[in-house]
């Protein structure tokens, strides 16, 4: 894999390579692997100091999966994550317990998240407690303080979390994610399960909190605005695979690859005026092929408008086609072809349906 | 723990006068005080709550009871008894203000002492059993939802096993094999013990089996993961994370095995594997008042409708406490 030329390496606070990880699936009396769900297969990137790294992707294509590995929630089948330099890949409980301080993560569900039988003082006041570090001021004082921070009422530090809603549930997972004072914090899916009006609040406080305590963001979403809201950079998975990696800027005025491009289309405009006059959207046909056999080749090739004789044979390589904009395709958008003359696969081109509204 | 939420906000700022409210701190309500809330609501399981606490009263101040209103459950009181008949003298097995509820055919013994003595022992192997079934219910099937693997398939297997137990034969044939005494004990102690035991330790399964499934659904909530991704042990999680969230199922079905084990426990003494005469006891009373109910049906009602309200006391309380448990009621 080539690196992004312009990366200063001192500065990736995280970095992944190569990094796999299969879920066996076992079949019979005795338990023989039978196959695996290949749900990340091979990404590497990484994540820069006091950058927000948007990940976006389909459901099931892994992006959860990659946070939880990030986090070490999950083991790693293969690769290696290195944590400011340090190789974390296939520490212990003990072993990742000081780095727990460091990386913290924001959950989906802010209803299964926090612990129903817990007050949110409990709950806010674990990290200290699990860490065993005794905040200055003492454990309510600190508890109270990141409470305000997330703009809850400190004075609700004893009640359960079956007294707030949604949107404050996020809050106090997000106190609690922010209590050690971490570098990373990974959020997987941190506003999907909450009402438009609440995802902008909740965005917005995580953009505030960044600003204010120099925090890294590696920020999970299927939602493309939220993304594009709070990305510095943004990689877009598909199928256990990072297809495009690049900044903000570019890869929403010039996306490369096929899958990117049909992504971005999906995104409503909200001006009935405009919508007519954006040149059709892109519908991608059919499912997501099973993680257990992806197909050879680009993955993207069973659904690709572009896809050639190349595409089912040969996995594209994540390349740099500009300064700050890695794709993986044979025949990019918006960029130079890879592989020119290959002959079109039959049938490519009823791949996708265009709808112009 | 999803249900409540929304419709709890909408109750939670009661309409309380501002006055109040600067006088007590704001404090969360827990889901131990709905619980305790929904259960006052609930006028059957109270009732029902209110009869187990004074069955358990009668059961701890027995002697007190029957020396201010009967006679000592082993006197004998031939002069109540018909010498030709061997029944009660008088109506209804001998209902009288001396004798409260009648007196034993044959010997004449104070059916009311021996109805509240009898409590006793029912209560004791009752409670004492659930406790060993729920004790070790809950650790070996919490063990074997957290920890899965092999330690889940022998815990699983082992509760299959055990439920296909026939427990009331091997229960018969254990009491006739056990010495008459024991470790200190003798004679009736050692019946408690044996009746104690073999309940509690056929009774485990059932527990293990709800404590189980209820482990596996919460180990994959999220806020497990939360305390993982902190750096939470094992230990941690499954005393500080996941037991709080069992207690609920975990009391209940205290209080459901209760009245079972009151009833097996009767069973039992019924057919001779109880305790040992003279101790008192419902299920031997109920077993000896078989051949003579025609001529005294009083003495068999009277230890049957006490079993009767026990269990149905137990059982009411514990539906109410499980209606009151449930996060999806109002």
């Amino acid at each position: 894999m080539s690196e992004n030329p312009e990366t200063n390496t001192e500065d990736a606070l995280l970095k992944v390579t190569g990094l796999v990880k299969h879920f066996p699936i076992n079949k019979g009396l005795l338990r023989r692997q039978a196959g695996a769900v290949k749900a990340v297969d091979g990404i590497d990137f990484e994540v820069r100091r006091g950058e927000t790294l948007g990940i976006v992707g389909e459901s099931g294509c892994g992006k959860s999966t990659m946070g939880r590995l990030i986090t070490r929630l999950l083991e790693p089948t293969d690769g290696r994550i290195e944590f400011e330099g340090k190789d974390i890949t296939h520490l212990g409980v003990a072993g990742m317990r000081p780095l727990r301080r460091d990386v913290q993560m924001i959950f989906q569900d802010p209803y299964g998240s926090l612990n129903p039988r817990h007050t949110v003082g409990t709950i806010v006041g674990a990290p200290f407690r699990l860490q065993k570090v005794t905040p200055e001021g003492g454990l309510k004082a600190e508890v109270q303080r990141l409470l305000s921070l997330v703009g809850l009422n400190p004075e609700h530090f004893n009640r359960y979390p079956h007294e707030f809603s949604g949107g404050q549930r996020q809050r106090i997972g997000i106190a609690r994610a922010l209590a050690l004072k971490p570098k990373l914090v990974v959020a997987d899916e941190p506003v999907s399960a909450l009402d438009v009006s609440i995802q902008a609040q909740v965005v917005n406080l995580l953009d505030d909190l960044q600003e204010e305590l120099g925090l890294t963001y590696v920020i999970i979403a299927h939602d493309l605005s939220v993304i594009r809201h709070v990305s510095d950079r943004i990689a877009v998975m598909y199928l256990g695979k990072i297809v495009e990696l690049a900044d903000r800027k570019s890869l929403y005025e010039a996306p490369m690859h096929p899958y990117t491009t049909a992504l971005m289309s999906a995104v409503p405009v909200p001006d009935p005026r405009r919508r007519g006059a954006k040149s059709g959207r892109i519908l991608l046909k059919g499912d997501v092929p099973s993680p257990i056999s992806p197909p050879a080749g680009c993955r993207f090739h069973t659904r690709c408008w572009k896809a050639t004789e190349m595409c089912t044979k040969v996995d594209p390589p994540l390349v740099a086609l500009k300064t700050g904009h890695q794709v993986a395709c044979h025949h990019p958008e918006n960029a130079p072809d890879q592989a020119p003359g290959d002959p079109a696969l039959p049938g490519a081109t009823e791949a996708v349906a265009t709808a112009t509204e | 723990m999803t249900a409540p939420q929304h419709d709890t906000s909408a109750e939670t700022p009661a309409p309380v006068s501002v006055a109040d409210v600067p006088a007590k701190a704001i404090e969360g309500r827990s889901p131990g005080r709905i619980a305790w809330m929904r259960l006052k609501r609930d006028k059957v399981a109270l009732t029902g709550g209110v009869v187990v606490i004074l069955l358990i009263l009668v059961a701890v101040f027995a002697p007190l009871i029957v020396g201010l209103l009967g006679h000592d459950p082993n006197e004998f009181h031939e002069d109540m008894i018909d010498p030709d008949l061997g029944t009660p003298l008088g109506s209804f097995g001998g209902i009288s203000s001396d004798f409260l509820l009648g007196v034993e055919p044959t010997n004449g013994r104070d059916v009311f002492s021996r109805i509240v003595y009898g409590a006793r022992i029912s209560l004791v192997v009752a409670f004492l059993a659930a406790f060993v079934s729920v004790v070790l219910g809950s650790l070996l099937g919490a063990l074997a939802g957290f920890l899965g693997g092999w330690v889940d398939a022998v815990i699983s297997r082992v509760m299959d096993l055990l439920l296909a137990f026939p427990q009331l034969l091997f229960t018969i044939a254990l009491v006739s094999v056990v010495p008459n005494s024991l470790w200190g004990f003798e004679g009736s102690g050692v019946r408690m013990g044996v009746l104690i035991v073999v309940i509690g330790f056929f009774g485990w399964p059932y527990i293990g089996r709800i404590v189980r499934g209820q482990t596996i659904s919460l180990r994959e909530r999220e806020y497990v993961e939360a305390a993982r991704s902190l750096g939470a042990g094992r230990g941690y999680i499954l005393i500080k994370e996941l037991l709080p969230n069992l207690i609920a199922p975990i009391l209940v079905y205290s209080t459901l095995i209760i009245p079972t084990n009151i009833l097996t426990e009767a069973a039992l003494s019924f057919l001779g594997a109880g305790v040992k005469p003279p101790t008192a006891s419902w299920g031997k009373m109920l077993s000896d008042a078989v051949p003579i109910y025609q001529d005294d049906p009083m003495y068999m009602v009277v230890p049957g409708i006490t079993i009767f309200i026990t269990v149905l006391a137990f059982n009411l309380f514990g539906d109410g406490l499980r209606d009151a448990l449930d996060p999806k009621g109002s």
